[in-house]
């Protein structure tokens, strides 16, 4: 075992783990956040995206003392501190972003890194920038949508209801 | 004019706010309980395959093992059963083998379980299975369907045939079918594969169960799209747990396309070992597990063949199809290639003759069943092939070719040749609309700039019509089917005026928790933030049949409707007591109960306040309490139909495809929420593009699935697809459900796989290629072969 310290939404905590404990498992099962998913086993899905550092990283490609002394960021630490919903997230009930919502808290994560790098990209910039994160739900319009209008974007254009 | 509230209005989804802050509850999310235990399979890595032996001896000794069983453990209880039972055309009833909690005897797909350890913890588990001996002798993989149609080597020995049944649809019309193309001036044929693929939600499937010795009872925590159908085929089939003992909760689930419907052995596996070790045991899939032992879809062989007048008139569509079921009949297996595909084989048109054949054969591959269409995408990828091929040859615009054949909206209620009564739709105006919002007449200048860019351009055009609102009891127990297809809603008014309405449908997506608020709302006249959905927990929810078949609003909707009513016609009662006036002379108008004529009244709140508090109460008139329960069985499948077309360019080098314009209208009868419908189209086309493109289950020879991880089965991405053209304004309603709603979950996946393919013959045409048929996905192999080989 060994001693981990980190900083989770904005939380010191500190764990005992195994060395092949991965990120995401020391999140899930030892901090309990769930909102960080698990829907795949080759770093495909994104539904584990966390922030490291600032930076969006699948929490499945990372052990979890490699993000020792790291600032982390999951899902669970996007809304304000009053409980409402951040621009992002709000895009995504607005513009109906999301349906089973397992994929979710992924596509937001990596959302928010984008517009960090891109304040207004455009819409193959959004689609390129999703490559590493699937939703079998959406058919992607309305994620997509939803990212350009957080991004402060007239997307009025684009068909919905 | 949009409404903000109750039918028709594009509320925002309440459920969203905790899916996108990860509160979401999925079955994997749920805290461990105290004495949690894991549970991991042992799975076959061959095809086929005889089970000599299993030595566990050196698993159970293994730290933290807890148990470790085998098919030999639960060879005394019973099979997961087909739910459908299929005659075939001489009248023999299916073989129907059966399908054990875990393999004993023999294994028949690679990924299927023959052993599972139970320990401590998930990694322990997983050592011990390692640890496990199993000595399986290999036999050669039954993998092609015709093939094992002839061959003495058998999935199951104990049925002597891989054929589970031989269907003709319809017997009688067989002769007259026959006779038709014989004679007809024009016969187009087209052989064609839909291919198979794994329906891929992104939660892999997890259950969770524990035991409660005080009073026998067990409560399973699953990933299911309707709890109901799980429970009773556990407590009815598999386990003989009477439904009073057990508690079946599906909490959020993560997607289902289908995958969910069905009851799997790894349900049986955690109940069973909850109650040997006495602890809560938890299993959950890892993805390279869900792509081998999740239910998969489509995989039919057909051929079709299509006959016309000299002019262009349908006579007759016949069809042979071999349906690949797998290694073992999931729960609606049967059901999913005869009456969800060959009853919908006269499409959209009068067509007076059809006939289909279907052979299900059982190979060593996972089972298929139904995912995102069921049949019905199958039913339509046939048809509107043959039909674009058929235009081609009789050098006709497939549009005007569909519109000669179209059904006309002064014939409905219409008999198809292939036995449905469609109740209403207008495709002419489907078909007007989609012409117009895709602006058809712009193509041949779009064309000419792709030309310009080096790119070849082709525009493909569908319809389709499909039955939902799955479905009428009466009817589905004619054709076979071993249950009824009703659903049911229980709306429970608060003392205080606020309402827990408990539905039988199963919400893993598709918004039930904002929508049926919204409908209940409208009805009352109150605000639908005091309207709460319980679903997914057998313990709080009457008996309904769950979600699937786009069945959820047309179904248990018009259930919560008949509950509503029946609120209505008590809470006017017990206004008239309190007003001092007949019930008749009542009358609900934004949440006030008046007496017609009259300013007097009371709120909805001081009724449902009245019925808790029954002072002064008529007690032989109206008993106490405002709660009502419904069940509604259908009167007939509904008729979702739509008019597709889609844009595509092809780059002659590398023969990539791209899909630069889809375009989807549908005519869902009445829509109660626009925004959640086109959501739900949405996802239909991503998933049937990527069928189009991208998606293929491929087996090789030996059994063994070579796309059994997301590095190797081509899910679509985001820059895979383009935004939609979405439009439902031509509706007709439903003639026989409360709501007039017709169904829109399964559409967009049955509508667009078609289209896509008819726009890239036309591409490929379009450059002088005689391409006539390239099979699903189009990959840029496949397409640049095609054009290469023409």
């Amino acid at each position: 075992m060994t001693k981990v310290e980190m900083t989770v939404n904005g939380k010191q905590v500190s764990r005992d783990v195994e060395g092949q404990t991965l990120l995401v498992s020391m999140l899930r099962e030892d901090l309990r956040l769930t909102g960080t998913h698990v829907g795949c086993d080759t770093s495909q899905c994104g539904a584990c995206v966390v922030h490291v550092n600032g930076k969006s990283v699948k929490a499945c490609t990372m052990f979890a003392i490699e993000a020792d002394g790291a600032d982390i960021k999951t899902i669970e630490g996007m809304a304000g501190s009053d409980g409402s919903l951040s621009v992002i997230q709000s895009a995504f009930q607005e513009h109906h972003g999301l349906q089973c919502g397992f994929c979710t808290p992924g596509m937001v994560m990596t959302a928010a890194n984008l517009l960090n790098d891109n304040p207004k990209p455009t819409e193959a910039e959004v689609r390129h920038y999703l490559q590493g994160n699937i939703c079998r739900c959406t058919g992607y319009h309305n994620i997509v949508k939803a990212i350009m209008a957080a991004s402060g974007q007239d997307v009025s254009a684009i068909a919905a209801e | 004019m949009p409404k903000d509230t109750g039918i028709g209005a594009s509320t925002r989804r309440r459920e969203d706010v905790r899916f996108l802050k990860g509160k979401g509850q999925y079955t994997d999310d749920i805290p461990p309980a105290h004495d949690q235990a894991a549970a991991v399979f042992a799975r076959s890595t061959v095809a086929n395959g005889v089970i000599k032996s299993i030595d566990t001896s050196v698993a159970e000794s293994m730290p933290g093992v807890l148990a470790v069983f085998t098919g030999a453990d639960f060879a005394d209880v019973g099979g997961n059963p087909a739910g459908w039972l299929i005659n075939s055309r001489d009248g023999e009833p299916m073989k129907e083998p059966k399908r054990p909690v875990l393999a004993h005897g023999k294994v028949r797909h690679v990924g299927d379980a023959y052993a599972a350890v139970i320990a401590e913890t998930e990694k322990q588990a997983r050592d011990a299975v390692e640890a496990i001996e199993a000595d399986i002798e290999e036999l050669p993989a039954i993998m092609d369907v015709k093939a094992a149609l002839t061959s003495d080597n058998f999935v199951h020995d104990e049925i002597g045939t891989n054929q589970c049944f031989d269907w003709g649809w319809i017997e009688d019309n067989r002769r007259a079918t026959d006779d038709a193309i014989k004679g007809a001036a024009h016969v187009t044929t087209l052989e064609l594969v839909n291919n198979r693929l794994v329906p891929n939600a992104m939660e892999p499937r997890c259950s969770m169960a524990s035991y409660k010795e005080s009073s026998d009872e067990y409560t399973l925590h699953t990933t299911s799209q309707n709890p109901h159908l799980t429970r009773l085929l556990i407590s009815a089939f598999v386990m003989g747990i009477p439904e009073n003992k057990l508690t079946v909760i599906a909490p959020d689930v993560g997607g289902g396309f289908g995958s969910k419907i069905y009851h799997y052995g790894e349900e049986a596996l955690v109940l069973a070992a909850a109650k040997r070790v006495g602890r809560t045991v938890k299993w959950t899939s890892d993805r390279t597990e869900a792509f081998l032992t999740d239910a998969h879809g489509r995989d039919h062989v057909t051929t079709i063949e299509l006959a016309t007048d000299a002019e262009g008139n349908f006579l007759a569509f016949r069809t042979e199809t071999y349906a690949n079921v797998g290694a073992y009949l999931s729960n609606f297996a049967t059901a999913t290639p005869t009456f969800l595909h060959g009853t919908l084989m006269a499409g959209n048109y009068t067509v007076p003759n059809v006939y289909v054949n279907v052979k299900a054969v059982f190979t060593n591959t996972a089972p298929v069943d139904a995912y995102r269409g069921a049949g019905r995408p199958e039913a339509t990828y046939s048809l509107e092939r043959v039909i674009d091929k058929c235009a081609r040859e009789l050098g006709m615009d497939p549009i005007a070719l569909r519109r000669k054949n179209f059904i006309k909206p002064d014939q409905y209620p219409f008999a198809s040749a292939a036995g449905l009564e469609y109740d209403s739709g207008n495709y002419d105006a489907l078909m007007d609309k989609m012409e117009e919002v895709a602006d058809v007449a712009g193509f041949a200048e779009r064309r000419k700039a792709s030309e310009a860019k080096g790119l070849l351009r082709g525009f493909g055009v569908n319809a389709y019509v499909e039955a939902c609102g799955i479905a009428p009891s009466n009817l589905v127990g004619v054709l076979g089917s071993r249950v009824g297809l009703y659903d049911a809603a229980t709306v429970r008014v608060n003392a205080t005026g606020n309402l827990s309405v408990m539905v039988g449908a199963h919400s893993h997506g598709q918004g039930h928790e904002t929508v049926f608020p919204q409908i209940v709302a409208d009805m009352l006249g109150i605000d639908a933030q005091s309207i709460d959905i319980v679903h997914g927990d057998t313990s709080k929810i009457p008996f309904g049949m769950g979600t699937y078949g786009s069945r959820s609003l047309a179904v248990c909707g018009s259930a919560v409707v008949r509950a509503t009513e029946k609120i209505i016609a008590k809470a006017k009662k017990i206004a008239g007591h309190m007003l001092e006036a007949a019930e008749t002379d009542i009358e609900l108008k934004d949440g006030q109960f008046s007496v017609v004529g009259t300013n007097k009244g009371v709120s909805f709140g001081e009724v449902a306040l009245k019925a808790y508090i029954p002072h002064n109460f008529p007690i032989e008139d109206i008993e106490p309490g405002l709660e009502e329960t419904a069940f509604y069985d259908p009167a007939n499948f509904t008729f979702p139909s739509g008019a597709y077309c889609c844009e595509v360019e092809v780059d002659p080098d590398t023969g990539k495809v791209r899909v630069d314009r889809m375009t989807a209208v549908d005519d869902f009868g009445n829509v109660m929420n626009p925004m959640i419908v086109t959501g739900q189209v949405h996802g239909g086309l991503g998933q049937g593009i990527g069928q189009a493109l991208l998606e293929a289950a491929r087996y090789n020879e030996d059994g063994q699935l070579e796309s059994a991880s997301y590095m190797d089965y081509a899910m679509p991405r985001a820059d895979d697809l383009p935004f939609y053209i979405v439009d439902h304004s031509q509706g007709t309603p439903c003639t026989h459900n409360p709501l007039g709603a017709k169904g829109c979950g399964e559409a967009g996946a049955i509508g667009s796989p078609p289209t896509v393919v008819n726009a890239v013959i036309d591409a490929l045409q379009s450059g002088g290629k005689n391409v006539t048929h390239i099979d699903m996905p189009l990959t840029p192999h496949r397409v640049w072969s095609a054009m290469n080989n023409a």
